[in-house]
């Protein structure tokens, strides 16, 4: 009913899920769009899920993303990608770095961490784009800038200009690390991603 | 200038931009940032304090003293500061008073789900909520002025989506506001009976002129569509959800001063549309003033009072409109909080799970120390519960002392103390445990009474937890490192099985503090890993199963040899380690 796009990321707590929503949602305000950016945090940074919300349009209302209602969904972990699908639209966009980061009950053999996720990801319909970011970012020069490169894979499904996108990064990350997530940036857009 | 500002932020520039002289908080999310960023200006004076009460009556105090004031908690943290509050009601302000609390709608940290609107009625206090961070600042500029025109503390709203939401604020100077003239007058503050019987009319009074203005205020809005189908009365972030939902075409309400609530304004509103929906989170208070006024609204019938709305369940109710979405067929396993590696508590709850004791828990990161495997709590109910609880339940249970309470350094200056002393004094011999991770960590690392810094890092005196103790009558008070299990099962078994009030300080700092040294990760030797699963006992989050041995994620563990001593096969090797 309104041209609000609606884009959410998601992951688990220490990933730098929040420095990503960041750099997302000044980007945008600096296109001139309202901007509404909602997180979940308080328990985020103990390993658990974590979501945050990004909308941007004419007008934003509500701050968060309900089941059936974003346009495009980063997952910075491989199951999270699984647990929030169903927020997708139909058709939407779906970004999945492959890591996995193996949840307690996994880890205590109380659950099994799902199989064929990217494969059982394409069966509900949805375009998936999964990318190794973690091996990505390394290249670049530290694991900590995953996230940067999922920025840049996302860069390529949205019509901004790259430089606006370098820019807000340079804005957002301190001066001594700009060179590794440039780098990581870059790595993200210029990926050709297994579609 | 115009900028991303999450609610909480906004609040703080309200402040700021208000001329708010003094804020005084007790952190807990959702609210703590508020409390944060108002410190980074240097103009308004703001802290710590030990807790919500004590945090009330110091703003109370400047504001008393002629200041606008202010003080931010959750939604349990009023249940705390009520008692003054309630009777700041009756003294009234000099300088603007507010008092924040943010609800936790759907409980995304918190041990209940409470409408903070009740406390508002309770206590006679008007209350605005704002939608979002632009209503944030500028509910706070609005508040001030209801608390100096009626001459009262004024609530103010607030909800994890509106406080942990960024929108778009316009930044504007402060406006300096010099203190007002403090003048003696026992009569409107010693709130004796004599005195407060009179001061129950002023209030009363005020109440009906609150109400003459709650029908005129610009806070509550009306907005009608070109249709007369459907209005719809709604507040703070419920409007965004029904404005998201349902567009432009129905008519709306909105309603930002929440108490007193207008009733010829609903009353019109209600009689130009032919269908009225009330859409509140939490309780029906709106609705409940309406219908007990002969306004024909529907509700709760529709709406559920557990957990948070949204635009899609809006949607739903009211136009029948279903959105299709993926599924997933398969389980995802859940993945809960859990402590960080490293992790003071760690060691700690393993003894008290390998000890089998009753552990009487509290409100904190270690609360995480209920989740398997580690599994070490039997109760978790307030701030500060831990101790009290814990003397309670010996009392009821008698001699079989095989109990301890859990509170954290902050939580026991929150409110610890009071129950420690009533241990001593009500011939207690409970056994209490302090779990010292030298900050308040999990609202994210606020400073706190024992660790010898203030809100913006000034050094000052430490508290000392074993001077408190040992004041409080505490004849056995003993400090060791929960990471050393040894000496820890050592201690609790001699304090167990003595029959006096206890308390142990297990001390070290919490493993995410930026001066906390770590040691190079530890790794496993495939070959004498014998696949047991013992070292999964601890609960680490690093150490997980890959290819049927056990391995330890090298970019999570920091070496705090809380594994090593689980394995009997020697197959877990420090960096540099002969293999």
């Amino acid at each position: 009913m309104n041209n609000v796009t609606s884009i959410m990321i998601v992951g688990v707590g220490g990933q730098g899920t929040l420095l990503a929503s960041r750099i997302l949602g000044n980007m945008l305000v600096g296109q001139g769009y309202d901007v509404k950016v909602s997180e979940v945090h308080g328990m985020s940074q103990r390993g658990g899920s974590v979501v945050t919300y990004v909308k941007y349009g004419k007008k934003v209302y509500s701050p968060i993303i309900e089941k059936g209602e974003a346009d495009i969904i980063i997952s910075f972990e491989l199951c999270e990608a699984a647990r929030w699908v169903s927020y997708l639209k139909k058709g939407g966009k779906l970004i999945v770095n492959t890591q996995k980061i193996a949840p307690m009950p996994v880890i205590t053999g109380a659950a099994k961490y799902p199989e064929n996720v990217v494969h059982n990801l394409k069966a509900t319909g949805c375009h998936v784009i999964a990318l190794d970011a973690l091996s990505l970012a390394e290249q670049a020069g530290t694991a900590k800038a995953t996230n940067v490169v999922l920025m840049g894979a996302i860069s390529t499904k949205m019509s901004f200009d790259e430089t606006i996108w370098e820019q807000t990064i340079a804005e957002l990350v301190p001066a001594k690390f700009l060179d590794i997530n440039l780098k990581a940036y870059r790595l993200g857009r210029m990926l050709k991603v297994e579609e | 200038m115009k900028r991303l500002m999450l609610g909480n932020e906004a609040v703080a520039r309200g402040l700021y931009e208000a001329g708010c002289g003094v804020v005084s908080s007790y952190p807990g999310t959702p609210s703590t940032e508020i409390t944060e960023h108002v410190s980074e200006y240097q103009e308004v004076y703001s802290e710590w304090a030990p807790n919500e009460k004590v945090a009330a009556e110091v703003a109370l105090g400047a504001s008393i003293a002629g200041a606008r004031s202010f003080c931010a908690m959750k939604h349990v943290g009023l249940n705390v500061a009520a008692d003054p509050m309630f009777t700041a009601s009756y003294t009234g302000i000099n300088g603007g008073f507010i008092i924040a609390v943010a609800d936790d709608q759907g409980m995304h940290s918190s041990q209940n789900e409470q409408d903070s609107r009740h406390y508002a009625i309770a206590a006679k206090l008007p209350m605005v909520e704002p939608a979002d961070s632009a209503e944030c600042k500028n509910y706070v500029k609005a508040a001030f002025e209801i608390s100096e025109q009626f001459d009262t503390p004024v609530l103010l709203r607030l909800c994890t989506r509106v406080s942990h939401s960024q929108s778009i604020v316009e930044e504007n100077d402060r406006v300096e506001v010099p203190l007002k003239e403090y003048i003696k007058n026992p009569q409107k503050y010693v709130m004796m009976p004599g005195n407060a019987k009179g001061r129950h009319v002023v209030v009363e009074q005020r109440c009906k002129e609150l109400i003459q203005f709650a029908e005129n205020t610009s806070l509550n809005t009306v907005e009608y569509a070109a249709n007369n189908e459907i209005g719809v009365i709604a507040a703070g972030i419920t409007y965004q959800y029904a404005k998201e939902a349902l567009g432009d075409s129905v008519s709306y309400l909105k309603i930002g001063l929440i108490n007193p609530l207008p009733l010829k304004k609903i009353k019109e509103f209600a009689s130009k549309v032919k269908k009225v929906y009330v859409i509140e989170e939490l309780d029906d208070i709106i609705e409940t003033h309406c219908k007990k006024n002969g306004i024909d609204v529907i509700g709760k019938e529709l709406f559920s009072n557990i957990g948070e709305y949204s635009q899609k369940l809006i949607a739903e109710k009211i136009l029948g409109k279903q959105t299709e979405f993926a599924e997933y067929n398969e389980n995802i396993p859940v993945r809960p909080p859990v402590m960080c590696p490293g992790c003071p508590h760690r060691g700690m709850f393993y003894t008290l799970n390998k000890m089998k004791l009753t552990v009487s828990g509290d409100i904190g990161c270690y609360t995480l120390g209920a989740a398997p495997p580690l599994g070490a709590m039997d109760t978790c109910i307030c701030m500060g519960a831990s101790i009290s609880a814990l003397h309670g339940f010996n009392k009821a249970r008698g001699a079989e002392d095989r109990t301890v309470a859990v509170i954290g350094d902050s939580t026991f200056m929150h409110s610890g103390i009071t129950g420690l002393i009533n241990i001593t004094y009500n011939k207690g011999y409970s056994t209490v445990i302090v779990a010292d991770n030298s900050i308040t960590g999990m609202t994210g690392h606020q400073q706190n009474p024992t660790t010898g810094k203030t809100l913006r890092g000034d050094i000052v005196e430490q508290i000392s937890i074993e001077k408190v103790c040992d004041a409080a009558g505490v004849k056995r008070v003993r400090v060791v490192d929960p990471n050393n299990v040894e000496e820890l099962e050592a201690i609790l078994k001699e304090e167990l099985a003595v029959k006096e009030p206890s308390v142990l300080i297990a001390r070290r700092p919490c493993a995410l503090l930026k001066y906390v040294k770590h040691n190079p990760p530890f790794k496993i030797i495939a070959e004498k890993c014998k696949s047991c699963k013992a070292c999964f006992k601890i609960g680490c989050p690093a150490i997980s199963m890959a290819n049927g041995k056990a391995s330890i994620d090298s970019t999570l563990c920091v070496g705090c040899n809380l594994c090593k001593p689980l394995c009997a096969f020697g197959a877990i090797a420090e960096q540099g380690e002969e293999l």
